[in-house]
């Protein structure tokens, strides 16, 4: 219990901290060790729930349990390690002048309030507050997307917010639908639109109704995946933003949103007669899927092919969760874990890359592993490690969902493998000349910590070699959870 | 299904949801800047005597809290916000070009209808009333949708969401007596922050681009040109 009240409070008051004090020397420092407390904090929040089973706070605001817990964990880790590259990140804008102090202040009293929103959205067991914390997580980063104040960086901030705020809207209407549901069968006011209750109650709601609020629901929390064609948000978001906000905003806000969704999956299909929202989610997910494998080969912004790269890991996760199944579900939830620590290390490595050539442009950031052999190796690893090789442990993951699609849906296969490959080719036609072609005179190292990265990258291997049998046994709950069978 | 059956205060509910829904058509046509931020107000206003309404006959007297949180951003924060915004960005004679003002109406009309469409399932224990008041809500939010895709400035673009906004919590009030407290609360509360927010986007966008027509925001393309 202190555990995760210590978890929300220390973005909070580490976020109110920045807003008030501005920016200081050592802002970056406290921001990276506020990130380690509220680690640490959500580790002891794992192992509590571990240990004792599915939590619920008194006045049942919060509910932790299998599923949303290691969410919280990864988000957490990937904070941490986002906060530790963006130090001497945003200490070298600074220092070439892309950002002042003003600016700073908002970037890290916003970075903290995002963390924040995220973390609640993920804990809470009311529906409302769900939407609220997703909004809240809009409105914390749509001045970040826009910090360097370029007419690009402005468009891509006011494209964010309005995109965003008109669909995260289908999603409170979505919300009331449920809520409009599920007062007619439950008395108790307050606790109509918790996860707890209706979860019981579920078979009870009115099918029509909860069908038309799932479909207002996806579209809603669909934009913030980024399902196409809901997406054309995201890649100017990730791209003209910082790229410690690319990274998380990456790495952890579609998760939330996945989230979302995925939970309301639970809650509605079971009192529906069909299979209505599963269906949808697949469509979605592998028009999503195609759609960005293909776009990635017309990228010419670094951090623009990535964000698709994005789109087409959601949209393929999408797609597993509708496919449903013990299988596919585990799968889509490891998924969910290496896609995270892949996209937001590959992410951190572009930020090195950008520094290195002073720019994003795909044509004119070459020859990475002569300039800097560290930075070089990892963004080729990273990339290679997101493609789906193996041993990587997105390999892993993949493997599954196709072994659950060939078991369910033979015929699907052949689309998800051509648009893997597609992906592939679009990825590495554009990496390989950046990591390995001349560099141009001149081009010099910069002061890189390779650490996040090395951990992020081991981790995922570590995955793909051997999962862990906590972790196996823990995501095999979530799967009991979201499906009601499990693997292991 | 005869109207002169309902009690007084339903019949006094669909009047104001048909005042609501007349609001959104007005925003959808109005040109002028200063105007469209005061019919917003007005709508805000109908939202704020809708609730009281519905508190009243319904004796949920925390409706009357959001009633006043209403009546206090819809009614006068937001629009003196945006009337402020206006005057210190020296736009208040603007007069905005819709394209094909008749499309966007027979559009607009197309989506109320579409609307009722969609609520017509819904008729699980529910009163005439509130199948009319789901589907305006749900028409409210809609039209509000399509004028931030007609509209080519900012302050209408945002007169728009909020308007969007405004059909979310009519919805939520008259079908199911408003949400809990604090769910309320915290959409009041992003709601705030998001007004706040558009001020500075003004701004920005103002220096960044020289003007408020997002039809200069065009230098991102999904795929390069």
């Amino acid at each position: 219990m202190i555990a995760l009240y210590a978890t929300l409070l220390v973005p909070l008051v580490a976020a109110c901290i920045f807003g008030i004090i501005g920016h200081w020397k050592h802002a970056g420092t406290l921001n990276l060790l506020v990130c380690a407390v509220t680690f640490a904090t959500s580790l002891q929040l794992t192992i509590n729930i571990f240990n004792n089973g599915a939590m619920m706070t008194p006045g049942k605001m919060f509910y932790i349990d299998a599923f949303n817990v290691y969410l919280i964990l990864v988000n957490s880790l990937v904070g941490l390690t986002t906060s530790i590259f963006s130090r001497p990140y945003m200490a070298h804008e600074l220092k070439i002048g892309r950002v002042d102090d003003g600016r700073m202040r908002l970037y890290h009293a916003m970075f903290q309030g995002f963390l924040l929103t995220m973390l609640v959205a993920l804990s809470t067991n009311n529906l409302g507050i769900l939407w609220v914390a997703v909004e809240g997580a809009t409105l914390a980063t749509v001045l970040l997307v826009s910090l360097y104040r370029t007419p690009e960086a402005i468009e891509a901030g006011w494209k964010y917010f309005i995109l965003c705020g008109v669909g995260i809207a289908q999603a409170l209407f979505g919300t009331v639908l449920i809520y409009f549901a599920a007062e007619k069968v439950l008395p108790d006011e307050e606790g109509s639109l918790l996860w707890s209750v209706l979860q019981e109650h579920s078979d009870q709601l009115e099918p029509t109704v909860l069908m038309l609020a799932f479909v207002f629901l996806l579209v809603g929390y669909g934009t913030k995946i980024g399902l196409v064609p809901l997406h054309n948000w995201l890649p100017d978001a990730h791209s003209e933003g910082p790229t410690p906000m690319s990274a998380i905003l990456s790495g952890l806000l579609l998760n939330i949103a996945l989230y979302a969704v995925v939970r309301y999956k639970m809650l509605i299909e079971p009192a529906l007669n069909n299979h209505l929202p599963s269906y949808i989610m697949m469509g979605f997910g592998m028009l999503s899927f195609s759609v960005a494998g293909i776009l990635l080969h017309r990228q010419r912004d670094i951090k623009r092919m990535f964000s698709y790269s994005s789109i087409e890991h959601m949209g393929l996760m999408t797609f597993a969760f509708g496919l449903g199944g013990p299988l596919a579900t585990f799968g889509a939830l490891l998924h969910m874990i290496v896609h995270s620590l892949t996209k937001s290390a590959i992410f951190i490595t572009v930020g090195h890359a950008a520094h290195i050539a002073g720019t994003q442009k795909i044509s004119e950031i070459r020859g990475l592993i002569k300039t800097q052999p560290a930075v070089g190796w990892t963004f080729l690893l990273g990339t290679v490690a997101i493609a789906g090789f193996p041993p990587f442990g997105v390999f892993t993951s993949e493997f599954l969902l196709f072994t659950a699609t060939i078991k369910s849906m033979p015929w699907l296969v052949m689309p998800l493998l051509i648009g893997l490959a597609v992906a592939f080719a679009g990825l590495f036609r554009h990496v390989q000349p950046m990591v390995f072609g001349e560099p141009p005179e001149g081009q010099l190292p910069v002061k890189a910590n390779m650490l996040p990265i090395i951990f992020h990258l081991a981790l995922v291997l570590w995955l793909g070699i051997s999962i862990p049998d906590i972790l196996a046994n823990w995501l095999d709950q979530a799967t009991i959870m979201v499906v009601g069978k499990g693997l292991l | 299904m005869n109207y002169a059956q309902l009690s007084l205060i339903e019949q006094l509910i669909l009047t104001l949801s048909a005042m609501v829904l007349l609001t959104s058509f007005l925003l959808l046509a109005q040109t002028r800047i200063i105007s469209l931020i005061n019919i917003f107000a007005a709508q805000g206003f109908l939202l704020f005597l809708g609730t009281c309404l519905i508190a009243q006959s319904s004796g949920m007297y925390h409706l009357y809290i959001s009633a006043g949180i209403t009546l206090a951003l819809k009614v006068f924060f937001i629009p003196w916000q945006l009337r402020r915004l206006v005057k210190r960005l020296d736009i208040r004679r603007d007069v905005e070009n819709v394209g094909g003002p008749s499309m966007i109406m027979i559009a607009g009309g197309a989506l109320v209808l579409f609307s009722y469409y969609v609520a017509l399932p819904i008729r699980e224990l529910s009163t005439l009333a509130t199948r009319n008041t789901i589907a305006i809500s749900l028409a409210v939010i809609l039209l509000g949708m399509l004028m931030m895709i007609t509209r080519r400035k900012a302050v209408a673009q945002v007169v728009g969401f909020m308007s969007m906004e405004n059909g979310l919590f009519f919805a939520a009030v008259v079908s199911t007596y408003g949400m809990p407290m604090v769910v309320e609360l915290g959409v009041a509360f992003d709601v705030l922050v998001a007004a706040i927010l558009f001020g500075i986007f003004f701004f920005q966008i103002r220096a960044g681009i020289g003007s408020l027509d997002v039809d200069h925001l065009n230098r991102l393309h999904e795929v390069d040109r």
